[in-house]
């Protein structure tokens, strides 16, 4: 097997892979080295890297804003209140994200009928049904609002939200690259056109809504034990529908890794900003969020596309006077 | 049954101060197209002030109505002319724009809302302005909120004249339906959306005087009254005035009734049941135009 020549006609997959490679093993062996406080900060990033790679295979391609992104997270939420002193904690992970990917069919079919900003504030208004629906259920049959949630060890929530991390960015890279990635940009583009060309819109558009909110039901359900105390309120948040949105803004939904690297710079900064100045934080978070989306439109991987056709612009002008010369 | 008459003209009393509540977010998202997510927050800052000037200088709720009002239009009329219409000029499309200046709102809204935070602490406040009841056709009603309620509606009735009748109003509604067409037949774009995103923020800065004269108020209150306000505002019609104050009353109604033959807890999801059925049955609301 001539593998020189695999190597150099295979130069870029196999740096990616490697830095992935390396990466993920970074990752794998954090517990052992990182401590208590790493380990939790991660398994935050990861979170919300699933949370905002998971809207922006569907809201990023699709052109429909769903601010649903709390409902499916806190269906996970409450999935794990629920069951937790019944199944084991492996059983419950699927159990929650099969949950949010039924609630989310139903949602979906929504979109047969709203569009634009209609869609945006029909799902705004389930998060807050949601909260008032779940609270109004838990007083009936328990008589009291909220609950406390056994904490699992840091290291098996950080593992498991691993495997699921690894396990989302796998399957939504290869939905974008399907036919089915393809249908739904044609319908962000024009869903008339896509409709005339063969895209079953309906399936398509139900279909990847319902595998987004599966996958933060998965979040939801892992993350529940970090919360220790889960009520409606915390667990409908919207600040679960707008962190994932702005994430995948900052970062650019243009390319794959936008979202990720959005996820992971916000959420690192949303974790120490929140440590050391508790009090300014929310202000702070309303400025920048106020400050990317008039400055930053297109996110850091629309700036570093920009940038990059800048300096080949500027490389290759100055190729062309070493020519001359 | 003897409860009824009198919980629907409770309900209709404080259908009033929704139906303004809704009135500047319909009139933002109407002409300028901006969903404003921070409208409630504008609603607490006008309360709290409202609070403010009466107990520290005993100055009268409806005076201070007019004092806030100026301010709040001029903080409007500035966002819109630097922050929106900034998102404007870079936004690729229509859709693309509402997008972003949805998230942009958000982001309004947590600044203001810590801003104050900071400023008043988070515990309701209230003070007393006309708290006694007065008998009216056979049924007790407090002063303060009639009074609200005449305020309410004497504004909304000025707004939805000065809309219909003015110059400036025709050149409102004109940049409404086709921007485009108003520039070319010399209306001055920018300043309509500016006025519009400023009054549409001195209502609800107004609306928020009133309903301190009422209820406890405290800096946590904007996001209630956005969900208000936003529920009333599809009942209506994004963009339809006269259906923000009819929707405003059918939904002080509703949670009148609810409060009264149910439990106060149901109100919001009946809200919300009301809010998604609506936008699945008729989506441009009841006065909507298709």
């Amino acid at each position: 097997m001539d593998i020189t020549r695999f190597i150099s006609t295979h130069r870029k997959l196999l740096l990616v892979g490697v830095s992935l490679l390396i990466i993920l093993g970074f990752l794998a062996t954090l517990p052992l080295y990182g401590g208590v406080y790493y380990t939790r900060l991660l398994t935050t990033i990861l979170m919300y890297v699933i949370l905002s790679v998971s809207w922006a295979m569907f809201s990023g391609s699709t052109g429909y804003m769903s601010l649903a992104p709390a409902v499916f997270f806190g269906v996970g939420i409450y999935t794990m209140g629920f069951l937790q002193r019944i199944l084991p904690f492996p059983v419950i992970i699927p159990i929650g994200g099969l949950l949010s990917f039924i609630v989310a069919l139903p949602v979906g079919l929504v979109t047969l009928r709203l569009k634009g900003i209609y869609f945006a504030i029909f799902t705004f208004g389930l998060v807050v049904f949601m909260r008032e629906v779940v609270a109004a259920l838990e007083s009936d049959l328990f008589g009291r609002v909220g609950q406390h949630i056994n904490p699992l060890p840091d290291e098996t929530m950080f593992y498991a939200m691993l495997v699921i991390a690894v396990a989302t960015l796998l399957a939504i890279y290869f939905i974008r690259r399907s036919r089915l990635g393809l249908a739904m940009l044609s319908i962000g583009g024009n869903e008339e056109a896509a409709a005339h060309m063969g895209v079953n819109t309906i399936r398509v558009k139900v279909l990847t809504f319902a595998i987004s909110a599966f996958f933060m039901g998965l979040a939801g359900v892992i993350m529940a034990p970090m919360k220790i105390y889960i009520d409606p309120r915390i667990a409908f948040s919207p600040i679960y529908s707008f962190m994932p949105i702005l994430m995948a803004v900052f970062g650019g939904m243009g390319q794959f890794y936008g979202p990720v690297a959005g996820a992971i710079i916000f959420a690192y900064l949303e974790k120490t900003l929140r440590a050391q100045f508790p009090q300014y934080f929310m202000l702070g978070f309303g400025i920048i969020l106020v400050l990317i989306i008039l400055f930053l439109p297109n996110g850091i991987a629309g700036l570093v596309s920009k940038l990059q056709n800048k300096l080949g612009g500027v490389i290759a002008k100055l190729g062309k006077e070493g020519e001359a010369e | 049954m003897s409860e009824l008459p009198r919980l629907i003209v409770s309900g209709i009393l404080s259908g009033g101060i929704y139906g303004l509540l809704a009135m500047g977010l319909s009139l933002q998202y109407g002409v300028a197209r901006v969903l404003n997510i921070a409208h409630g927050e504008l609603v607490m800052v006008g309360a709290m002030l409202t609070w403010f000037l009466f107990t520290s200088f005993n100055i009268n709720p409806l005076v201070a109505a007019a004092i806030i009002g100026p301010p709040l239009f001029a903080i409007g009329f500035l966002l819109q002319i630097t922050l929106f219409r900034g998102l404007k000029a870079w936004a690729p499309s229509q859709a693309a724009f509402e997008g972003n200046a949805l998230l942009a709102s958000f982001g309004l809204l947590y600044i203001i809302s810590y801003l104050g935070l900071l400023e008043f602490g988070a515990y309701p406040r209230r003070y007393d302005w006309l708290n006694y009841v007065v008998t009216f056709a056979g049924m007790s009603l407090r002063l303060n909120r009639i009074v609200a309620f005449a305020v309410a509606v004497a504004i909304g009735v000025a707004v939805y004249l000065f809309l219909t009748r003015s110059r400036l109003g025709r050149a409102i509604r004109a940049t409404a339906e086709d921007p485009a067409t108003a520039g070319l037949m010399g209306v001055n774009v920018n300043m309509v959306l500016a006025l519009c995103f400023g009054l549409g923020a001195l209502l609800a800065g107004v609306a928020g005087s009133l309903i301190s004269m009422i209820n406890p108020v405290g800096t946590t209150m904007g996001f209630r009254n956005t969900v208000i306000a936003l529920i009333v505002v599809v009942l209506g019609g994004l963009g339809s005035i006269p259906g923000s104050f009819i929707a405003g009353i059918i939904i002080g109604i509703v949670s009148s009734l609810v409060t009264g033959f149910w439990q106060p807890v149901y109100v919001v999801p009946v809200y919300f049941g009301i809010l998604m059925v609506l936008l699945l049955a008729r989506p441009a609301g009841i006065l909507g135009k298709k």
